[in-house]
């Protein structure tokens, strides 16, 4: 099949920025987007005026039918290009690249990329978890009582009877995690996270724990896309696409190719094709992590290490914070946020921040490249996307 | 507390006969007769060649557990009553893999490669879902 045509170089975020995190009962939904969209674009230094087209996602905790349009109609902006995405959690990253191609065909100059939930206070613990059921295949899934942490449990159960990961490894990724949400003054979580609490958490779909799942949040993530020169003369660094790829194998797990190999390996392929780089050209990731089984498939899948080494990776520090290839410096949705697709969004905003610089205690030395892997359903759809401080 | 009842099984156009069969304690897949490739979720065509010429076969009910969990919180609050219980991934014989309970005494034992059997759990006004036993060692 025909390579997608290249975006290299031809867009660049110029802002980026987070709703208040946590829980936030003061504010709806909505009203996360649009803190987090005000934010962005006081980062990037444009007008309201500017902003010509606006993607984002889905909701599961506010009543609205066509979000794309709900969300414009509140912020006051009138696009020519507009959308709704739902490819779950790799909407983010599906998102910037349709607003690349818009950009890039001229059908848009700068748009802003929203997404976010008030999951944490808009719905109950229970609610929230019954409206996730509907990822479970309503006819064929969902009667026998299984659950998103259910199905990764399933999917991290197979990695550790093939490769022989073991539990500890799981959790090392939450530690991890935990450890670099720390640095962060905006993330979700503020205490330390110890191995043992991992191991002890109240058991929820084995092998998997309450601390190997994501948070519930209430957060809103946003970023603003322009073109490369428009960027040029804006307020703030800009940050080049530099290669962008996306790959959907199934929707349910019932039927997943494979329980071991997964889209990641082809999204990452054409997004380093795109880009003329490869794994050992990253400097930091930020990968999809709802529960710890997924970044450790992604770090296989993406060629951080061999299929099956993805635990020892994590078990052996390479991915802190000053190791081989900081992953989740943000501390990721098991520490930092999620809330629907703002998960994944914010594992762009940390990408853009860790290659402006600056980051204190937080920051990655030299990180001049970075890779941001998105996934949705179960690790149904993939989107892989590697950003750049400079056109390299 | 009360617990709402659990799923019944729904039918629709593309599935109707399956859960009929099931009413018959039968567990059917769909053959393509274009490229002879077996599917689990009925479709209206063959997700292979696109060949609307699919017919329902038997399966032997017979497979193997390719992954499972054992679910210690449900979130479907209908099944939060039945914790723990095991969710697996079947490799049926014939190839085509399929999501169900493994039930019987030692269901929370099962294992990855474990031998299992269909059997069929009514639930309620004669509607059968098909679920998995481990074969005796």
């Amino acid at each position: 099949m025909k390579m997608p045509a290249s975006l290299k170089n031809k867009i660049a975020i110029v802002g980026v920025g987070e709703s208040d995190i946590g829980k936030i009962p003061n504010m709806t939904g909505l009203g996360l987007n649009a803190q987090a969209a005000k934010r962005a674009l006081d980062e990037s230094g444009l007008k309201i005026s500017d902003i010509d087209g606006v993607l984002t996602a889905y909701s599961f905790t506010e009543p609205y039918f066509m979000l794309g349009s709900v969300l414009c109609e509140y912020l006051g902006v009138k696009p020519r290009f507009n959308a709704s995405v739902i490819c779950g959690g790799a909407s983010p990253a599906v998102m910037l690249k349709h607003a690349a191609e818009a950009i890039v065909s001229g059908q848009a100059e700068t748009i802003l990329v929203c997404a976010g939930e008030n999951r944490a206070t808009g719905l109950t613990r229970e609610a929230a978890l019954s409206a996730l059921l509907a990822v479970g295949h309503p006819y064929f899934e969902q009667p026998y009582g299984g659950s998103i942490p259910g199905y990764y449990a399933m999917i991290a159960q197979r990695h550790m009877h093939v490769y022989g990961t073991r539990r500890e490894d799981l959790a090392q990724v939450a530690v991890n995690t935990r450890a670099h949400a720390l640095l962060h003054p905006n993330a979700h979580m503020k205490k330390p996270l110890e191995m043992q609490e991992v191991l002890d958490a109240k058991p929820i779909a084995d092998p998997l724990g309450m601390l190997d799942c994501c948070l519930i949040s209430d957060a809103g993530g946003a970023f603003i896309v322009t073109s490369a020169e428009r960027a040029r003369d804006l307020k703030s660094k800009p940050v080049y696409l530099q290669g962008i790829g996306e790959y959907h194998t199934h929707e349910h797990l019932m039927c997943a190719p494979s329980l071991t190999e997964f889209g990641a390996t082809e999204s990452g392929r054409t997004a380093y094709q795109m880009a003329g780089l490869g794994p050992q050209d990253i400097d930091v990731a930020e990968l999809y992590d709802c529960f710890t089984i997924v970044p450790i498939i992604e770090l296989e899948e993406l060629g951080f290490c061999k299929p099956g080494e993805g635990g020892a990776f994590f078990a052996e520090g390479h991915a802190r914070i000053g190791g081989k290839l900081p992953v989740n410096t943000h501390g990721g949705m098991l520490s930092h946020a999620h809330a629907g697709a703002a998960g994944g969004l914010f594992g762009i905003v940390e990408a853009v921040r860790q290659l402006r610089g600056g980051l204190g205690p937080r920051q990655v030395q030299g990180a001049e490249v970075a890779l941001v892997h998105n996934e949705g359903g179960v690790l149904s759809s993939h989107c892989t996307l590697i950003l750049a401080n400079d056109k390299g | 507390m009360e617990h709402p009842a659990l799923p019944l099984p729904v039918a629709n156009a593309d599935s109707k006969p399956y859960w009929d069969a099931a009413r018959e304690r039968r567990l059917v897949i769909r053959k393509c007769n274009s490229c002879g490739q077996l599917h689990f979720m009925p479709r209206h065509l063959c997700p292979a060649c696109w060949s609307d010429q699919l017919e329902w076969v038997d399966a032997t009910g017979a497979g193997s557990v390719h992954s499972f969990t054992i679910i210690r919180r449900a979130s479907d609050p209908a099944f939060a009553p039945l914790v723990p219980y095991a969710v697996a991934l079947i490799d049926l014989d014939e190839g085509p893999r399929m999501m169900a309970n493994i039930v019987g005494a030692s269901a929370l034992e099962v294992a990855i490669g474990d031998r299992v059997q269909v059997s069929f759990e009514d639930r309620g006004s004669g509607a059968m879902l098909p679920q998995f036993i481990r074969a005796a060692a």
